[in-house]
């Protein structure tokens, strides 16, 4: 994104445009020569799957589009059809079912990744700002995607998460009609829920134009921690970084084409294989997997309007979060008591989903409300204070020379003889 | 391998059965229904496929006996001769389409009339609408099959051991179907209820619909003895093809691309190694 030509072209037409318009310039800068931090371990390959997997949603996406219908009479079975008639319909509609499923285990791998490795600390604050506002689109966007296919869960899905806003005092009910588009959710709440599902997908796409860009000014992060010093702790973009993310990306697309090609109604409901019904509740109502975590947060305060404030404020402290971490030192391999406090928030996080899952009674409310009340004290009490007290083992001055004492160590190991 | 798989399943499965009755949780979610028996169809694991002489089979059961109250609105005839399927012969749907008659119209003078079925017509369903069947069936609406074996399950399992087993196992959709043609019995205690009949394996114990199977009800054409047990496997297993009939083109297309994209993972290792060797 920089301004004009640094390059000298030998191609006439290239130097014609690139003095025009310096795209070549700026592809060549930002996705070739690169400077990149050449520690980065395989936690770091997880932005260029997300890419992948938004490139893959777009394209099934606008595929389905072509012969889906989005009306209360007609959805079910225009997906049915999908399925049945139009050629590799099949496997178009299920790669992008499960799709949503593999963006969000990607998305949540690395937000991980942001937290154990400190990236959200200065001077990228921006960058994780943006990341915590792709996510609230990416949930919106998969929320509204589920209820396209119209079947049960996707009918009382939408009815209890719209529900929620009736919490909101005053207004309640008129933001629901609102949002409805009607008194129930019917035939105007899909043709919306249609236009925003195509609709957010462009804002991400935006939104992660800027979390590169914003990438592409502070640089990358890295497993140390410590800032690039110089050139010999970086290499370039292309083609170490891009070789190794294509691997990456081979390798997670073979456990999505797994799931599609031979499992791909396990992350599913099997209740929305019925169509929507108005007059009949399903036995159980949950969302998708990924909301589970979420879900468990707002079923576990009594209070309805408390718990939506509560599920909301569970994202949104992301934002604060790079003034909530007081530590200077970023990554949690110098950090032995912050590492501790991950993992354990970590297995939080998998509890609250595993809670989520069920029904809201008994023990599971009582858990759901000890680790809602351990996630928020994470983030509120123990980061701010560790930082304070927290001893952080010493930093090695360079990233090269991290590099060099690893592989020293690494080649001491190996010339010892084996005992 | 799948050896392994099986057994390493078979140990979850006795151990969550163990530790559920020890501890005395009901089973089933859903309302305390008994385990689906898990039948070893030929469709199941990665390579599996329908059995075209069973999905024949499970046609002439559905036809004979359940499309008399319950409709299957997603399937039409041409799918019987469809690749992957029960495989009938272009000749054979003829004849199956034109055995039945359906609505078409309006003609020229705006009047809706019957013909004969063809093969492009989908499977007419035994009601006019819902509420036809809803009355006709005492209040109870006979479901639509065209989906059951997927919008149903067998079995529920304690959350810490179903991920594992569902996966290996799946959600026994068509176990369920088996199951219930299968598990009619007397209820306990001698308790009667108006209009229901008793069946452990429904997820009320009491359904509306009486046991549809009966020896003999059916007589197959390859001469297959056509007791209530091959009924019930033959008609589950069509439903199965009928809820998932493009099946075997998205195992078989897996396979290739599974290969395909296996071999390529290994090869983009080896250069990024080549790449950053000359690094260190």
């Amino acid at each position: 994104m920089s301004g004009h030509s640094s390059y000298e072209f030998s191609n006439p037409v290239v130097k014609w445009l690139d003095s025009r318009l310096p795209i070549v310039t700026m592809v060549k800068a930002q996705a070739m020569d690169f400077p990149t931090p050449k520690n980065l371990n395989y936690w770091w390959t997880f932005g260029g799957i997300l890419a992948t997997m938004l490139v893959i949603q777009l394209i099934t996406g606008i595929v389905l589009v072509m012969h889906y219908t989005p009306h209360v009479d007609m959805a079910f079975d225009s997906v049915e059809h999908i399925r049945r008639d139009v050629n590799y319909g099949n496997i178009i509609q299920k790669l992008h079912a499960n799709g949503a499923s593999f963006f969000f285990i990607a998305v949540y791998i690395h937000m991980f990744r942001g937290l154990y490795y400190g990236s959200y600390k200065a001077p990228r604050e921006v960058l994780w700002m943006i990341g915590v506002a792709i996510f609230l689109a990416m949930m919106a966007t998969g929320f509204m995607g589920y209820v396209l296919p119209w079947g049960q869960m996707s009918f009382w899905g939408a009815k209890v998460i719209t529900n929620l806003f009736s919490a909101i005092p005053f207004f309640g009910e008129a933001i629901v009609t609102w949002l409805w588009g009607g008194f129930s959710v019917d035939n105007a709440t899909l043709q919306r829920f249609f236009s925003l599902h195509y609709l957010l997908p462009f804002v991400l796409c935006a939104l992660v134009f800027l979390h590169v860009w914003a990438l592409h000014v502070s640089g990358n992060g890295n497993p140390v921690g410590v800032e690039v010093k110089s050139g010999q702790d970086t290499v370039s973009f292309h083609p170490y970084y891009t070789m190794k993310d294509l691997f990456a990306i081979l390798v997670f697309l073979l456990f999505l084409f797994g799931f599609v090609f031979f499992s791909p109604d396990y992350l599913g409901h099997p209740i929305n294989y019925v169509e929507a019904n108005p007059l009949v509740t399903p036995a159980h109502i949950v969302p998708e997997w990924y909301y589970l975590p979420f879900y468990a947060i707002l079923r576990s305060i009594p209070d309805k309007l408390l718990g939506v404030v509560a599920m909301f404020a569970s994202i949104l402290i992301l934002f604060i979060l790079p003034w909530l971490d007081t530590s200077k030192v970023r990554s949690a391999t110098y950090r032995p008591r912050y590492r501790q406090l991950f993992w354990i928030l970590v297995v939080v996080c998998l509890g609250l989903g595993v809670c989520g899952a069920q029904p809201a009674e008994g023990g599971w409310v009582i858990a759901s409300r000890i680790l809602t009340a351990w996630y928020f004290l994470h983030f509120l009490v123990f980061l701010p204070l560790l930082g304070l007290f927290e001893t952080p083992k010493p930093l090695p001055s360079s990233i090269s020379e991290s590099v060099l004492a690893k592989q020293a160590a690494k080649s001491t190991a190996a010339a010892q003889p084996a005992e | 391998m799948s050896k392994t798989m099986n057994k390493i399943v078979k140990f979850l499965t006795t151990a969550a059965l163990a530790t559920t009755l020890a501890s005395g949780i009901t089973l089933a979610a859903g309302g305390g229904n008994k385990l689906a028996k898990d039948i070893d169809f030929s469709f199941e694991g990665i390579f599996g496929k329908y059995d075209r002489a069973q999905l024949q089979r499970g046609y002439l059961v559905y036809k004979e006996v359940c499309a008399a109250c319950h409709s299957m609105r997603l399937v039409s005839f041409r799918n019987l001769s469809q690749p992957g399927g029960p495989e009938f012969s272009e000749e054979q749907v003829k004849a199956i389409a034109a055995g039945f008659e359906v609505t078409d119209g309006p003609n020229e003078d705006g009047e809706m009339f019957q013909r004969p079925a063809v093969p492009a017509d989908r499977f007419p369903s035994p009601f006019a609408n819902v509420e036809a069947a809803t009355s006709a069936n005492g209040g109870a609406y006979p479901p639509d099959l065209s989906l059951v074996t997927k919008s149903r399950e067998g079995w529920h399992f304690p959350w810490y051991v179903s991920p594992f087993i569902k996966l290996v196992k799946g959600g026994g959709g068509a176990e369920y179907v088996y199951s219930l043609l299968i598990g009619y019995e007397d209820p306990p205690h001698g308790e009667e209820k108006e209009g229901l009949h008793y069946n452990p394996y429904f997820s009320t114990q009491w359904l509306a619909m009486p046991n549809p199977l009966n020896e003999d009800a059916v007589e197959y054409a390859d001469g297959t003895k056509a007791s209530v047990d091959q009924m019930a496997r033959d008609v589950s297993a069509f439903m199965a093809w009928a809820s998932e009939p493009k099946m075997e083109e998205r195992k078989r297309t897996g396979f290739f691309i599974m290969i395909y994209l296996g071999i390529l993972s290994v090869l983009m290792f080896l250069v990024k190694k080549k790449i950053w060797r000359d690094l260190h």
